[in-house]
């Protein structure tokens, strides 16, 4: 079912008269209320009347997580605080997480997209969602909720963790939709195997899963072992959270993004140039209603293209790939965001020198494991193997406390780790995603 | 009166003490005594060499973390209750041994046995008050 079908369905020449009416709102916004865009504009001499057609806002420049970082935390915020009504926040590299802001209207537009984004993953009234995704900071948990709601189905907010409760809730409550990151369904999966639980027996209908990578394979496995129809959704809290675009169930090929919200641009990542319909590149956003948290031209760093050829559903919005890579070394672990910087800062810590270190990502058991590979160095070392074994408890602790992740951290010798000239190869991913 | 120990990171795998053996054979460096300590992923192997100095430069120069700490050698008598008496005057003294291992040669009628003590200064004070010979460095490289 399509939830918003005026907008949904809106042929190609009317929703570009609305993006551009709503673009031309928010270039001069962001220009009068955030000194950011207002310098950088003035920078590349352009006033927001100078954007007089989609096509014009080729000639705005990038906005970069580190721009986002530099303004920690309210300096991008577009309205005053008095009009937030909600904060939200992700991890940064430098360990200061980036912090995004939502006026009544923001949580209202996105509360629609997302009861949007359930209807399309087969979601209707009557349903009852069984939300898995975390709630708090991160925006998975939170965005699902009100999209439930305001679709009309019944929400069960269980977040994540302590699994065998949420296969009893399961299999009492009876749940149809499943929401929630893919490693982590598997994972449910698996201990309801070992509870001797049976899918067959579960209500599952539809599973909306995303906030990490995945692939047609773990769909696949996801959809034979819960019984049910997988759609992958994408949204990143600087864009807005999830629900900026969706699979819809009948194709699932593709996520359709809402483009009256969102203006999506591949361009390459080196060279910053744009690329046509289909050419994989760097996914670079401009949101054109967001009050408290404009973005414009806001490099995701995710790798992708873009489809516009119409869907069997009857979206007429422009579809995005499943999202194959990064265009920078940040991992997804769990769905937590990690970038090695942010382990190096704790290592910096330790012993005021950062030790050589690589990040190892593997997947056991259906769940992301992170190892730290530290080169022991002199500072580091000890002749008591207890105060070694202590270092590498430390690091973990820090670890877990600043970013959220677990991590076993494995001391190795000088010159362990494989250099690629000469530089450090700081991230090996062993997950087959 | 103490004694110089060099010690070196080896991971856990096959060939990595092999390795520090064969270093220390081509630089003619002869190893007096030696303790590995290790867990499942990592050891931690202490000498004492009787050229520390050579020692740690062609180790290090190798790829090897070496570090250096100060031990105690004691010569304890070769008969039954002679380490004990050793580790009970330390006791009594408050003073924690972190780790221990016997040297690989004798000393006349005496064993001798290295230490690691988290107070070496005190230690070797009630050592020497109990009548304990305590062997210094130079004599130690040489036994």
């Amino acid at each position: 079912m399509i939830y918003d079908i005026e907008y949904e369905t809106m042929p190609r020449e009317a929703l570009e008269a609305i993006q551009l009416r709503r673009l031309q709102t928010t270039i001069q916004r962001a220009y009068a209320n955030v000194p950011f865009y207002k310098e950088k504009f003035d920078q590349a001499g352009i006033k927001p009347t100078d954007i007089r057609s989609l096509a014009d806002l080729r000639h705005l420049p990038y906005t970069t997580k580190q721009d986002l970082r530099d303004n920690y935390p309210y300096g991008m915020f577009a309205v005053p605080m008095d009009n937030v009504v909600r904060i939200h926040a992700s991890s940064g590299t430098t360990g200061k997480p980036t912090v995004v802001g939502y006026t009544a209207r923001d949580v209202d537009t996105w509360a629609n997209l997302m009861a949007r984004s359930l209807s399309a993953g087969g979601a209707w009234r009557g349903d009852i969602i069984h939300n898995a995704y975390g709630y708090g900071l991160f925006t998975g948990g939170l965005g699902v909720h009100y999209g439930a709601e305001r679709l009309g189905t019944s929400v069960i907010p269980v977040s994540g963790g302590n699994t065998k409760r949420q296969i009893v809730i399961m299999k009492d409550f009876k749940p149809t939709i499943l929401t929630a990151t893919p490693s982590y369904t598997l994972h449910l999966a698996e201990v309801a195997s070992e509870m001797g639980v049976s899918f067959d027996d579960l209500g599952f209908k539809y599973g909306i899963f995303g906030a990490e990578p995945w692939s047609e394979q773990m769909r696949d496995e996801i959809e034979r072992t819960l019984k049910l129809t997988a759609v992958d959704i994408y949204g990143l809290s600087e864009v807005m959270g999830p629900g900026v675009a969706i699979e819809c169930h009948e194709a699932k090929a593709g996520l359709h993004i809402f483009e009256d919200h969102f203006i999506p641009e591949i361009i390459d990542p080196g060279s910053g140039d744009p690329k046509a319909y289909g050419d994989p590149g760097e996914l670079v956003f401009t949101t054109v209603t967001k009050e408290a948290f404009p973005v414009i031209r806001y490099r995701t760093r995710d790798i992708t293209s873009l489809n516009p050829e119409p869907c069997v559903c009857g979206r007429t919005h422009v579809r995005m790939k499943r999202v194959s890579g990064r265009s920078d070394d940040m991992l997804i672990i769990r769905g937590v965001n990690v970038f090695p910087s942010q382990i190096e800062s704790v290592l910096m810590e330790i012993d005021g020198v950062a030790p050589h270190y690589q990040l190892v990502v593997d997947r056991e058991e259906q769940l992301d494991t992170l190892t730290v590979m530290v080169e022991v160095n002199e500072g580091l070392f000890s002749d008591e193997v207890k105060q070694l074994q202590a270092l590498e408890r430390r690091i973990s602790k820090n670890i877990k406390e600043y970013f959220g992740v677990s991590a076993k951290v494995k001391l190795v010798e000088p010159k362990a780790i494989a250099r690629s000239q000469g530089k450090a190869i700081r991230v090996v991913d062993n997950r087959e995603i | 009166m103490h004694v110089e120990q060099i010690s070196v990171f080896l991971e856990n795998k096959a060939g990595r003490l092999s390795e520090v053996t064969s270093i220390l054979a081509e630089n003619g460096i002869n190893i007096r005594a030696l303790s590995l300590a290790d867990t499942s992923d990592f050891g931690v192997l202490r000498l004492i060499v009787d050229n520390n100095d050579k020692a740690r430069e062609v180790l290090k120069n190798n790829g090897f973390a070496v570090g250096k700490t100060e031990v105690v050698a004691v010569e304890v008598a070769d008969r039954p209750g002679g380490l004990h008496t050793t580790l009970g005057i330390f006791q009594q003294a408050g003073i924690n041994v972190e780790y221990m291992y016997a040297f690989v040669q004798q000393s006349g009628e005496n064993a001798v046995m290295i230490f690691r003590l988290d107070d070496i200064g005190k230690g070797v004070q009630v050592l020497k008050e109990n009548g304990i010979e305590v062997i210094d460095g130079e004599r130690i490289y040489t036994i």
